[in-house]
């Protein structure tokens, strides 16, 4: 570890704080429908797709329609993405003739993409047609980002109103999200990329003769439209097998700083949204708290882990002094590793610039504890906002417990029909995650495809389950895929995703219909350091209750077989 | 239920649209436009030839030139297409190695190829880049030491004195950028080039 590196640490934070202020209240305006500098130009194009619709935006649905419109929504992006990647053959845009995508890939791909997840049991460069890419994954990416934070504004206006039985609009919720918010980013964020060496081409691939003769076949594509809302989404999916480790998907240190801030930045914003729309500024700010302290301890642990040289490399004569850099990039080094690992794994976002696999035990450690506490440090866009109010909701309650009184907050009674939801919410990710895994180590369906022997080959099953049902979507990339893991990881990430959003809107929708109770002496304050305290402790003693013993059989056994000079 | 059908649809392809040909078009069309050469893969070209990517990397093997790091990358076997052979530099088909730390496949790997680098300039510590594959296998720098270390080799090859090839070295070396982000970095293909023209 260095004071360089420490520096590029804290330079990465500070950009986000102070995007998050600005950013949070153009959010804001946005979702409130309010008029934004875009609206001369947009504004068309919003009302077109209403009329076209049949929607009336200002019409206000109950949490159930809200829920209803957002699943029949994802049904038909489903079979669209489905229908193109099974029928890309005979689509146009395909000049690397790609084959046809066979049923079950193309199932767990689709799922993969609709739930923000992102896991690809392909290598985008030898699958994915052009057309595949951009109108089927990439508008997934736009869509499942826009539908993560619609939302969790849905929830937050449960907060926010009182005796009303309405979240919003679905569909208006949708279009201005995608219109205002990710479409021009994205815009700006893809042609930033361009200029630094990410590809924007039709072509399939250019033919090089190498300096020593041999014929060398570079993969292109439109990959820098796709590449800006993988980041900006929380999406992560890869254009190339590699990801953002590869070269054209991740050229520079300017690039990847920007990757960073993209991944990080809607979910901060979101906590400012938050606290404007309940009109206490300081509540989103306690949120954000909490969500980075949990990031510089992540961030820490795995720099210090991968500033190690790997002591089984050392002892046959590799020099320590770069640190672990097998699946690292020269250009990134140990600092933009470690960072982007936690980062991504933070938030639901799950592009890589490096090889978790081959990180040291506990360095690897770090992103898979990440994605088993939720995904609530900043998290996916949208899903990061929610999911942690969720462990708010507990919270207070284990504060109302303690002082024996009904716990508020916001000046929302919470009751226990709230708190059985929030328990269902949460708990049903460890039961898809760790019950699927055990599934897996014992099936020989399953072991066929891990490819690293010993403890290594559990945290590689355990980390595919952990990563779909937290819709993050990175992975130890050794496993391979087959018809097993592309059902049951299906099955994980619809899991993950709808199994907490139903219950979430359900919360609100109870929420919405309660009267507002003003603060009185005995009101446990919700934006203190006590709060962020309980909340973080709350946290961490969920997630370290359920997933220790996995941790333990998995990287814990590795680390210790590692000193011991064991290898497998 | 069923009246959610038409929004639902018509938000979909109005969407698709919009995000799925409109946008990546119109990018398209600006790239090519402002930034042709990077948005076509920043191609070299050397007597009208395209020798590479300045972004990828390429599997070097004579003496006289740079190595870069090793690469994982694969590619179909022509004989059994269910199996792959090792071909290092793969543009078209990008990945790791994926090795667990507590690999032997990794320590064994690493271990042939230090004996093989000390054999080639003994003494010297050998930097970590240069037994270790990049997260890509197409990572197009290596460490100035790793660039370092090959001088004593590429010069005898090259009979050129060992100052000129460390010059060259130095000259394309390129820093951390704003003097904070990531690593300095030496591409392996420029450095190369450079050689070439410098004679030798």
């Amino acid at each position: 570890m260095t004071v360089n590196g420490w520096l590029q640490i804290a330079i990465f934070a500070a950009i986000i704080i102070a995007l998050t202020r600005p950013l949070g209240g153009y959010l804001t305006r946005v979702v409130g429908g309010e008029r934004t500098f875009l609206t001369p130009v947009l504004g068309p194009v919003e009302r077109g797709l209403y009329r076209l619709a049949g929607v009336d935006p200002a019409e206000e649905q109950s949490w159930l329609t809200y829920a209803v419109a957002m699943l029949v929504f994802k049904i038909a992006g489903f079979l669209l993405l489905y229908a193109i990647l099974r029928l890309q053959t005979v689509l146009p845009l395909n000049p690397a003739g790609q084959g046809p995508i066979a049923p079950a890939l193309a199932f767990n791909t689709a799922v993969s993409f609709l739930t923000n997840t992102n896991w690809q049991f392909y290598a985008g460069e030898t699958t994915m047609s052009h057309l595949a890419q951009m109108l089927g994954l990439a508008v997934q990416n736009f869509i499942s980002a826009a539908a993560g934070i619609a939302i969790a504004v849905a929830f937050v206006r449960g907060f926010a109103r009182r005796s009303v039985k309405t979240l919003g609009n679905f569909w208006a919720d949708l279009v201005r999200i995608t219109l205002y918010v990710l479409l021009p980013l994205c815009a700006v964020g893809a042609l930033v990329i361009i200029w630094q060496g990410v590809p924007q081409t039709f072509a399939g691939s250019a033919e090089a003769t190498t300096l020593e003769g041999a014929k060398q076949v570079i993969s292109l594509g439109p990959v820098a439209s796709q590449e800006a809302i993988k980041m900006l989404g929380t999406n992560g999916g890869g254009f190339f097998n590699a990801n953002s480790a590869h070269p054209f998907e991740n050229p520079t240190n300017l690039t990847n700083l920007l990757q960073l801030v993209a991944i990080f930045s809607l979910g901060a914003a979101l906590t400012n949204t938050f606290g404007r729309m309940v009109h206490d500024e300081r509540q989103g700010w306690a949120v954000f708290a909490a969500m980075g302290l949990l990031f510089v301890v992540g961030v820490a642990a795995c720099y210090w882990s991968e500033s190690h040289a790997n002591p089984a490399l050392v002892a046959v004569g590799m020099d320590p002094a770069l640190g672990n850099m097998e699946g690292k990039e020269v250009r990134f080094g140990i600092t933009q590793s470690a960072l982007f690992a936690t980062v991504t794994t933070d938030a639901s976002c799950g592009a890589v610039n490096s090889m978790h696999e081959s990180y040291l035990p506990l360095g690897g450690m770090v992103p898979l504890a990440n994605i088993m506490l939720g995904e609530i440090i900043f998290g996916g866009v949208g899903s990061g906002l929610y999911g942690f109010l969720l462990f708010a909701i507990v919270a207070v309650f284990v504060a109302g417990l303690m002082v024996g009184r009904t716990p508020e907050y916001l000046g929302k009674k919470i009751e226990a029909r709230e708190v059985k939801l929030t328990m269902l919410a949460i708990l049903c990710l460890p039961l898809f995650m760790l019950g699927f895994t055990a599934l897996a180590v014992v099936l020989p369906a399953a072991l066929g495809t891990i490819s690293a022997p010993g403890p290594h080959g559990f945290t590689e099953a355990l980390y595919a389950y952990v990563s779909g049902a937290g819709n993050n979507g990175s992975a130890f990339a050794g496993l391979g895929g087959n018809t097993f893991w592309d059902i049951t990881m299906g099955i994980d990430m619809l899991a993950g995703r709808f199994l907490v959003i139903i219950p979430a809107l359900a919360i609100a929708g109870a929420m919405a219909a309660k009267k507002t109770v003003p603060p009185s002496a005995g009101t446990f304050p919700t934006h203190g350091p006590l709060f962020v305290g309980l909340t973080v402790g709350v946290i961490l003693i969920v997630g370290g209750l359920t997933f220790f013993p996995s941790l333990a059989l998995g990287p814990i056994v590795e680390h210790y077989a590692m000193n011991a000079g064991t290898l497998y | 239920m069923l009246r959610h059908i038409r929004p639902a649809l018509v938000m979909l392809i109005g969407i698709s649209v919009i995000t799925g040909l409109i946008y990546p078009y119109v990018i398209t069309g600006l790239a090519q436009a402002i930034f042709p050469w990077q948005a076509s893969g920043s191609m070299i070209e050397r007597d009208g030839k395209i020798v590479g990517s300045a972004l990828i990397g390429q599997n070097f093997v004579g003496a006289k030139y740079f190595h870069g790091r090793p690469s994982a990358t694969t590619e179909p076997d022509p004989k059994d297409p269910t199996k792959t052979v090792p071909t290092p530099y793969a543009a078209d088909n990008s990945a790791g190695s994926n090795l667990a730390p507590t690999a032997k496949a990794l320590v064994d790997r690493v271990k042939a190829d230090v004996a093989k680098l000390r054999a080639e300039n003994p003494g010297v510590p050998v930097p970590g880049d240069l037994v270790t594959t990049s997260g890509s296998g197409l990572d197009p720098d290596i460490s100035p030491a790793a660039a370092d270390f090959q001088v004593p080799r590429v010069a005898k090859a090259r009979g050129m004195p060992q100052a000129t090839v460390r010059g060259l070295v130095a000259a394309h070396t390129a820093p951390r950028f704003l003097g904070i982000f990531g690593e300095a970095r030496v591409n392996v293909l420029e450095l190369n080039l450079a050689l070439d023209k410098a004679g030798g």
